[in-house]
């Protein structure tokens, strides 16, 4: 029986109940480490034959939920990877019905997740799909197990960028699989920045056919993205969407000519372009635009704005920018500039119902930081010292600093991304809980779709373990080494490209190029 | 990998921003290489040739090429004909890179017709005795002259080895104009190899590699002109290698004794497939050290290692003092050398730990009688030295780690030296070559140790010669090989990792010394990256920028 509600419970629950058989198997073999279970070597076989995903009749969501109709057929394959219906019920073994029920308090199967419901079903079958293990015969079993099970923190993200390199749709979508494996639940799509613009805008079509690296095959149309949103919910991914500003701006200035601030050199204009130029109101109308539509494609509550790494070199040398900066009064500090420039994206976000998110950057520099909701860290260094200052600021955090995993490894291995401790500063309990959750980030700059999938897995997934999982019993490296490599062959198993932790082997291995 | 060539020298815009989004990061161990945001893409005058051929010129004259007739053809005067298999699959091959395959052609008619067409290439291979039916070997000759012009091209080579190459140019050469036609400029190009032994060592051992992805690098390595394929096949962690002699070396040995083994059939199909594309297979059995995968298949081979006075459980490198060891290789190396028809078997010899030799008495004893003291090096010369007598017997050379003649062992004078140890690897080559020795180079292209951006270019920079000895000394360096050991690379990244990593080492080793223009190879290496993402391979990037063909295998 498995039960989703804000807490999952997890009882395998037979019918008939079977001989008692001590199995050699681990049954700790599930990642990320459940917040509690309990196990007994006692094991019941489960045959593909005689195995069912029924509702259970508490329920809330019954037969024709969506959500749980693509997951038990999902897993299903999941858990007997070499499944055939052609397959006969052998005539010697006696017919034992395993029934695996599933019961939800909430049975909102149409909605889209957010960030109090993303506690999903998806996760419990996906501890469920991991029990099930093979013997040396092939057969099936699982162990008598009871799992109560809540994620750690609420956010769990993963950063790709498409920008840099162009990832074809079918390689997001993998990566979505792989991430519902690991119990991620945000997708963070840097989907535009400097070299291409690749979103295909409704409203302003010139971004994309002249910002994206080919306006043909180097896109994400709107059906694109709508594919990708609607693949991210059956898994219980939300898809949070960043439009980073006012730097990183490069490609959009291509389609988009007045938006990006003229670069001087001397008296005159240089050819080059800056940041987004906040001195003028056309901005600020083609911003609106912009979010109007990017909030109605993106369902998500929240919507990331980016805003770091905004270089002042190029408005510091535009006469009007000057001119500009005169007017409001901000002398010669850029920043509060950029602030100026944030406040208003961030309120026509809010306008929206959009909940927005920064980078670091913005709370640097923002002085009136009230309007500020969610800041991401990203700066190595002291990123706990600065966690520390947003959540005193009573701001929400998103940490990313630690985790940046186009980093290669195997200096960049696993363990260092594991032995991170989020909350290992000093602060209030309150204060703890404004540390919403983590994100890996995978910048585009050596990734495209060659190397995406080894380089993300499996070190991602010890980022998921930290962010699932109860700290206490899951602080020793050396303890979850092999959980992980048995981890990793499952994701093998299941047709993820994962690049192996150490010497060694899986019995299925990758067989691809 | 069957998908089209189609080359866009005027389209591809590809575009390198520098885009330093969040590299501000403390520990990135960015390489020691200033210019590398300074890389601005641009076509490069010679395309996307890669590796650069000795001699070229190319005009502004260009022809187109049709899919539905253009053809790869024998010369009439070649001394290979429709009989040489190997060129008749070279043929298709290569057709098939530069058209796609026949399913995949839009099958129409062109209007624009006219002289500007070329309708043919023919292969000429010069000498009497083309090779087609050998394998390359070390003093293959791998010259070619190509000829692009009206009325047909003309590819010239003394031996299949080199038309292969030759074949490899010219597909380099066609391109994609913005009506999607293929042409190609006319061009003259006289080209041979700076070094003969060029070579990529896998290791099957650490991590079992499937032989399909095997083969595949075989692939990329013929479109880089890599002609030597390293198998480094078994090591301490599992013996892959299907004996038909010791069949239980596997079976104990291997991680499993079916999936994760090679069977003759195997060792066989990669062979034929390497020697199709001008490659050699030279497999290495590393001994006395890195045989612990041994060990299980084969009792008392290796030294029991003590714990005081009581033997400890484990075990160390060969046992060398037992003539069981030698009866055994005898047998062993027999084998091998029937099974790899290259002239070379290569015997490791690195890395030998002597703390369980050290440990075992009877080990003790028999350095007194022999008079080695305390030098257990004496003892590993003992055992190679046996060992290569064994194989000369056999009638192979050998090519051995440093270690091997650093130790001062006596070695046939064609024995190739592998140099291979980071730091201090110029006065190594220094050494060995003025003892007379032929070598090869390494260290500096282990391209298991990999670094955020783009290392490549560190690749590059090496000069193999750069060491102080005699033009005669020189000579002796026959090449070199780039190393990707298996600890972290298996099948799911190995591919990836490798190109165009590789494809750095492939340059420095096939063309002229003063091919050195980093900002020329990296518009060069850009395209053919693409070229590689387009014939299937899903080779990495090598900055932000897009191919017009993304990577679709995933």
């Amino acid at each position: 029986m498995i039960t989703c509600g804000r807490y999952i419970r997890s009882i395998l629950y037979l019918l008939l109940l079977i001989s008692v058989q001590f199995g050699p198997h681990a049954v700790e073999g599930v990642w990320p480490l459940p917040q509690a279970f309990t196990s007994s070597p006692e094991r019941y076989p489960v045959n593909s034959q005689d195995f069912y995903f029924v509702y259970g009749r508490q329920s809330a969501a019954q037969q024709g939920c969506s959500v749980l109709d693509t997951a038990f057929k999902r897993y299903f394959s999941l858990i007997f990877p070499d499944h055939n219906s052609a397959d006969g019920v052998l005539g010697f073994s006696k017919r034992k019905l395993f029934i695996a029920e599933i019961s939800v308090d909430h049975g909102d199967c149409e909605g889209y997740p957010n960030e109090d419901s993303s506690e999903r079903c998806n996760t419990g079958l996906e501890t469920f799909s991991q029990l099930v293990y093979q013997d040396d015969f092939g057969s099936y079993f699982v162990n008598k197990t009871e799992i109560d099970d809540f994620p750690r923190f609420q956010f769990r993200g993963i950063l790709l960028d498409t920008s840099r390199h162009f990832l074809p749709v079918q390689a997001i979508l993998k990566t979505l699989d792989a991430m519902a494996y690991s119990k991620f639940n945000v997708f963070h799509w840097h989907i535009v920045d400097d070299p291409s613009f690749p979103y295909q805008s409704s409203t302003f079509p010139d971004l994309s056919s002249k910002g994206a690296f080919h306006p043909m095959t180097h896109i994400y149309t709107q059906s694109d993205v709508r594919r990708v949103i609607s693949y991210a919910r059956l898994w219980g991914i939300r898809v949070l969407p960043e439009f980073d500003s006012p730097g990183h701006t490069t490609s959009w200035g291509k389609g988009q000519p007045g938006l990006l601030t003229p670069c001087y050199k001397g008296g005159t204009p240089s050819g080059t372009f800056g940041p987004v130029n906040p001195a003028l109101p056309s901005t600020y109308r083609f911003m609106a635009r912009l979010f109007k539509e990017v909030s109605s494609v993106f369902p998500d509550s929240y919507v990331h704005l980016g805003g770091d790494e905004v270089d002042f070199h190029c408005w510091r040398s535009n006469p009007d920018v000057r001119v500009f900066m005169q007017k409001m009064g901000f002398g010669g500090d850029f920043t509060k500039l950029e602030a100026f420039y944030i406040e208003n994206i961030v309120n026509i976000t809010s306008a929206l119902n959009k909940t927005s998110i920064v980078w670091q950057d913005v709370f640097d520099y923002h002085e009136r930081r009230t309007s500020l909701s969610v800041v991401e860290v990203w700066r190595a260094g002291c990123y706990l010292c600065e966690v520390r200052r947003v959540v005193k600021a009573g701001l929400r955090v998103i940490l990313a600093s630690p985790w940046y995993l186009d980093q290669p490894g195997p200096t960049h291995n696993w363990a260092r991304y594991y032995t991170v401790w989020p909350l290992a500063f000093k602060g209030s309990e309150e204060q703890k809980k404004l540390v919403i959750g983590g994100e890996v980030c995978m910048w585009g700059e050596y990734v495209d779709a060659t190397n995406l999938t080894p380089r993300l897995w499996p070190r991602a997934s010890a980022v998921a373990e930290r962010l699932w999982s109860d700290e206490k019993q899951t602080s020793s490296v050396d303890k979850a080494f092999p959980r992980l490599q048995d981890f990793r062959c499952k994701l093998l198993r299941r047709g993820i490209q994962a690049e192996p932790l150490y010497v060694g082997h899986c019995k299925h291995e990758y067989q691809g190029i | 990998m069957i998908t089209t060539v189609r080359w866009t020298v005027l389209l591809l815009a590809l575009g390198f921003c520098r885009g330093l989004k969040h590299n501000y990061i403390d520990d990135y161990e960015v390489v020691e290489v200033e210019e590398d945001w300074d890389l601005v893409f641009q076509p490069s005058e010679h395309g996307s040739l890669w590796p650069l051929p000795q001699k070229v010129q190319i005009s502004d004259v260009s022809f187109k090429l049709m899919s539905s007739s253009f053809r790869i053809v024998d010369a009439k005067q070649s001394s290979a004909g429709p009989s040489c298999s190997l060129l008749q699959d070279a043929y298709r091959r290569y057709y098939e890179y530069m058209f796609g395959s026949a399913k995949r052609q839009q099958l129409y008619k062109s209007r624009r017709t006219g002289p500007t067409e070329l309708t043919e290439l023919q292969v000429w291979i010069t000498s009497p005795d083309s090779e087609c039916d050998g394998y390359p070997s070390v003093t293959s000759v791998e010259s070619y002259e190509l000829s692009v012009d009206q009325p047909f091209a003309v590819l010239k080579a003394p031996t299949v080895w080199g038309a292969l190459h030759g074949l490899e140019t010219f597909s380099q050469l066609v391109y994609e104009d913005e009506y999607g036609t293929k042409s190609i400029n006319s061009t003259q190009i006289n080209d041979f190899p700076r070094f003969a032994h060029r070579g990529i060592l896998l290791d099957t051992s650490r991590h079992f590699l499937p032989v399909k992805v095997i083969l595949a690098n075989l692939e990329t390595m013929a479109m880089n002109k890599i002609n030597v394929f390293h198998w480094h096949i078994v090591d301490d962690p599992s013996f892959p290698y299907l004996s038909r002699t010791f069949p239980q070396l596997s079976r104990q040995g291997a991680y499993h004794p079916y999936t994760h083994v090679y069977t003759p059939a195997d060792v066989k199909m990669v062979i034929e497939w390497a020697r199709l594309r001008g490659i050699r297979v030279i497999p290495e059995f590393d001994t006395p050290g890195h045989t612990q995968s041994w060990g299980k298949g084969q009792a008392d081979l290796l030294t029991p290692c003590y714990s005081g006075a009581k033997p400890s459980g484990t075990f160390g490198p060969v046992n060398p003092i037992l003539n069981t060891t030698y009866d055994f290789m005898k047998l062993f190396f027999g084998e091998i050398s029937t099974v790899f028809p290259d002239a070379y078997v290569h015997l490791g010899g690195d890395e030998v730990d002597f703390t369980c030799w050290k440990s075992n008495p009877d080990i003790q004893k028999f350095m007194e009688q022999q008079g080695f003291g305390d030098d257990y090096s004496k003892l590993e010369s003992f055992y190679i030295q046996k060992l290569l007598e064994i194989v000369t017997a056999t009638k192979k050379g050998y090519m051995i780690w440093q270690e091997v003649f650093d130790n001062g062992v006596k070695l046939k004078s064609d024995t190739v030296v592998h140099v291979w140890i980071g730091g201090g690897s110029n006065d190594e080559m220094s050494r060995v070559t003025a003892a007379g020795y032929t070598t090869i180079l390494s260290a500096p292209w282990y391209l298991d140790y990999i670094s955020y951006a783009q290392d490549w270019q560190k690749y590059y920079k090496v000069e193999p010669l750069n060491f102080n000895g005699t033009e005669a000394q020189k000579k002796l360096v026959i090449g070199g090989e780039a190393c990707l050991w298996g600890e972290y690379v298996d099948a799911t990244n190995l591919t990836p990792r490798l190109w165009p990593r590789a494809s750095a080492v492939a340059e420095r080793l096939w063309s002229a010394k003063d091919v050195t223009d980093i900002n020329d190879a990296f518009n060069r290496l850009s395209m053919h990256r693409c070229r590689m993402v387009d014939r299937g391979i899903p080779a990495e990037p090598l900055f932000s920028s897009f191919c017009p063909r993304e990577y679709k295998g995933i």
